[in-house]
């Protein structure tokens, strides 16, 4: 995997107070580790490595294990994502349609790789696991903006509402 | 409750919310304030109507009006017009119901839900997914009543078994069988589990079942639980579904309120408690021993079986696991009797399917079919065929477990065993249709893309034999390759089936065996001709000028990002294969289609 760029970690103590409530909400239940990780991930975005410590502390859990944990799941990153997070499905009905060609487009004018962030931590770029919303196909996602019934000519004036 | 003159019942599915629907549902809330009718008409959003292709969606009740592609700025109208003149607004409506100039047809008998037979989808975009009110309204929670009261759990296994209801998620194991082995594992405790991690790319039946009639899935696994002795639900589902999980929940709770859930239910001395756990994005946790492990907190790998979850599950014990659409069926068949359900369907597959049809085919969207009905109906009846008038080459079923069925099968039946002898599967029921412009050898490398990305990498012939596989076809679709690749393909196919651990590497290699056995022709022509029939895969075109096309404007050699097109104004161009990087910007600015790929 090729080296991500990552902004130094920052915490406030509104986070870091909401994350122990999470934890202690949780400590005891069985299979507490995944629920605590969404919910962290929703907290900050991200889990980084100073996010795993504090909930490996917190749970008792191995950090090798929460680590494990961590990466084996998409749905976690331990990379921030951008302002805008562009995620394009890649199902097979999007596929179909045509989302591959829609992907190189953005890629081509983000100048990022699937999974990146561009350096002003403004745009990252996802390929997604089917989200369902086939009838529209090819869709592209950003944030919780929804494009549907797209071809590559969309792509620029979307990027272009978003890079303004 | 107050009663309302009319209803506009706007579809509030994943499809129609992507396409604006709750935009349309605070304006006609707007509109109708606006005429004084707020208390006259009211406003209900559902779950999906299954037409996703024409969303967002509004049915007016009484009339049935049926319109579809509808924007904000259409409703001022509808309300003006429809609800307060009675006048129905003919330019928005759905064109199929549309018969002449004062009348139109009930959705029943328009083609694409004629067809249909809705048993698991039976209150979808019928109710209010959020109202426990509704669905009781509609004879929700009489089955649990009927259950609790009437019959020993015992007697609801029978009947289960006597339905002839098998597992809707893909593998059709006989689900009163699966609630026997649970019910007579020995233990202190047991769970009942729902698999709602719909991972087959292209299949979303689940989450329209859990978005529009969550409480058909709670009631049911409560049954379950009664059935084979446990107190304790999971439901797994995906996180990509944000508003099936939400719906759920509110369920959750409005069922725990009404005494539904919880303690001592219907005085029966039966406790069930449910709890939701959601998934993190691994399409192996679809396989029910990885969820389980997923469940408990743990990286989602499979585990070997035996010993089976019925009898060392979750938090090693017993434990029944069913699908959602399996679920979605229970109360119907308690309700009706199995006599019933086994009236519909084949010999050997009893009930309905639920199918998301997508790809190229016209009413992309969701349609419950009673077993039997053929691919040929579903296609070309209730799809609407295929669209620009293009050829159908295959359907894809099962997703990356599944395979393809070829034009020449299209007539085949579809029921679990017709299509596991035609080398495809039943899958969860994601049906992708492809027409002439698919090539098959892209197809089956997009699924073991899938699959390579997906293998957990617990067992070696998944984690490395399928990256060999994903190796070889890229080497096919790239043309450094030779017929003895092809054979050897097709050996590691059937070495990885007998080898792997759990379903998803048994069945990677299905995309590849299918396509090679119906579409051999077209894995020689990439390695053979080094062509690409379809004219999908990038390595094997070359794009070329037709001289008597040509006018010679300049505009490609200008827009060509490697300077590969030359000519003399006015006069053909041509352009330079060799520092040609196949990127297609010339075809797409080409005004005279003078460009063509071969």
């Amino acid at each position: 995997m090729s080296e991500i760029k990552a902004p130094a970690f920052k915490d406030t103590a509104e986070q870091s107070a909401k994350l122990q409530e999470v934890i202690a909400k949780y400590k005891g239940t069985d299979g507490a580790l995944i629920p605590v990780l969404h919910e962290a991930q929703e907290i900050y975005g991200y889990i980084p490595y100073e996010v795993q410590q504090k909930i490996s502390d917190g749970l008792g859990v191995p950090m090798a294990e929460i680590y494990g944990v961590v990466t084996f799941y998409t749905q976690f990153s331990i990379y921030p994502k951008g302002e805008y997070k562009f995620a394009v499905c890649l199902g097979t009905a999007c596929y179909v349609k045509g989302a591959g060609d829609i992907i190189e487009k953005i890629k081509d004018r983000l100048g990022i790789d699937v999974g990146q962030c561009t350096d002003d931590g403004k745009f990252s770029l996802d390929a997604t696991r089917c989200i369902g919303a086939c009838g529209l196909a090819p869709v592209l996602t950003v944030n919780d903006d929804v494009y549907g019934r797209l071809t590559v000519d969309d792509i620029d004036g979307i990027l272009d509402k978003y890079m303004n | 409750m107050e009663l309302a003159r009319g209803h506009v019942l706007v579809c509030g599915g994943t499809g129609c919310t992507s396409s604006g629907s709750n935009n349309i549902i605070e304006q006609f809330e707007k509109s109708l304030a606006e005429k004084g009718l707020q208390d006259e008409i009211k406003v209900v959003r559902t779950g999906c109507f299954g037409l996703c292709a024409l969303g967002p969606i509004v049915i007016v009740y009484p009339e049935g009006a049926f319109y579809s592609l509808v924007t904000p700025e259409d409703v001022p109208e509808i309300v003006e017009e429809h609800l307060l003149k009675g006048r129905i607004v003919k330019r928005l409506l759905y064109k199929e119901t549309v018969v002449d100039d004062d009348n139109i047809k009930s959705l029943n008998e328009v083609d694409f839900y004629k067809k249909q037979q809705r048993i698991a989808l039976v209150n979808c975009g019928v109710i209010n997914p959020e109202s426990i009110d509704e669905y009781i309204a509609f004879g929700g929670y009489s089955a649990l009543g009927k259950v609790l009261s009437e019959m020993k759990p015992q007697d609801v296994i029978d009947e289960i078994k006597e339905s002839g209801l098998r597992g809707r998620g893909g593998g059709g194991f006989p689900t009163g069988l699966k609630w026997q082995f649970t019910a007579n594992a020995q233990g202190d405790k047991k769970y009942v589990a729902c698999n709602a991690d719909e991972g087959d790319p292209g299949a979303f039946m689940d989450r329209s079942i859990l978005e529009g009639d969550p409480h058909s899935l709670i009631e049911a696994m409560a049954i379950a639980a009664y059935a084979v002795g446990a107190d304790e639900g999971y439901v797994y589902i995906r996180a990509e579904y944000p508003i099936a999980v939400n719906r759920l929940r509110i369920a959750i709770e409005q069922a725990k309120e009404y005494g539904l859930l919880g303690k001592n239910i219907f005085d029966s001395g039966f406790n069930f408690e449910l709890d939701i756990r959601l998934g993190a994005g691994a399409f192996v946790c679809g396989e029910e021993t990885a969820l389980m492990t997923s469940i408990e907190g743990h990286r989602g790998e499979p585990r070997p079986r035996p010993p089976f979850p019925a009898v060392k599950g979750l938090f090693g014990k017993p434990t029944l696991l069913n699908n959602v659409e399996t679920y979605a069926n229970i109360t119907a068949i308690i309700n009706n009797g199995a006599e019933w359900f086994k009236t519909i369907g084949t010999e050997s597959s009893k009930g309905t399917k639920v199918f998301a049809v997508g790809g190229k085919i016209n009413n992309t969207g969701l349609v419950e079919i009673p077993m039997g009905t053929t691919l040929r109906e579903i296609v070309y009846e209730i799809g609407g065929g295929i669209p620009n008038g293009k050829k159908f080459k295959a359907a894809q079923t099962g997703g990356p477990s599944g395979g393809c069925i070829p034009a020449n099968l299209i007539d085949t039946p579809i029921d679990y065993d017709s299509l596991i002898s035609i080398g495809s599967m039943m899958g969860s029921g994601g049906l992708i249709v492809m027409d002439e412009d698919t090539c098959m050898v892209d197809i089956a490398k997009f699924f073991l893309e899938f699959t390579v990305d997906e293998s957990c990498g617990k067992c070696a012939p998944c984690r490395i034999g399928t990256k060999r596989l994903l190796e070889i076809l890229n080497k096919i679709t790239s043309g450094n390759d030779t017929l003895e690749d092809i054979d050897r393909l097709e050996q590691l196919c059937y070495s990885i089936k007998n080898a792997a651990l759990c379903g998803l590497g048994q069945t990677a290699p299905n995309p590849i065996l299918s396509t090679l056995k119906y579409f051999r022709d077209e894995y020689v022509a990439h390695v053979v001709d080094k062509k690409c029939p379809a004219g999908v895969c990038k390595a094997l075109l070359s794009y070329v000028i037709e001289p008597d096309k040509c006018k010679g404007c300049s505009l490609c050699a200008k827009k060509c990002p490697v300077g590969a097109i030359e000519g003399v104004v006015k006069n053909p161009f041509t352009i330079d294969t060799s520092k040609c990087i196949k990127c297609g910007v010339c075809m797409d600015s080409c005004k005279f289609g003078a460009i063509s790929k071969r």
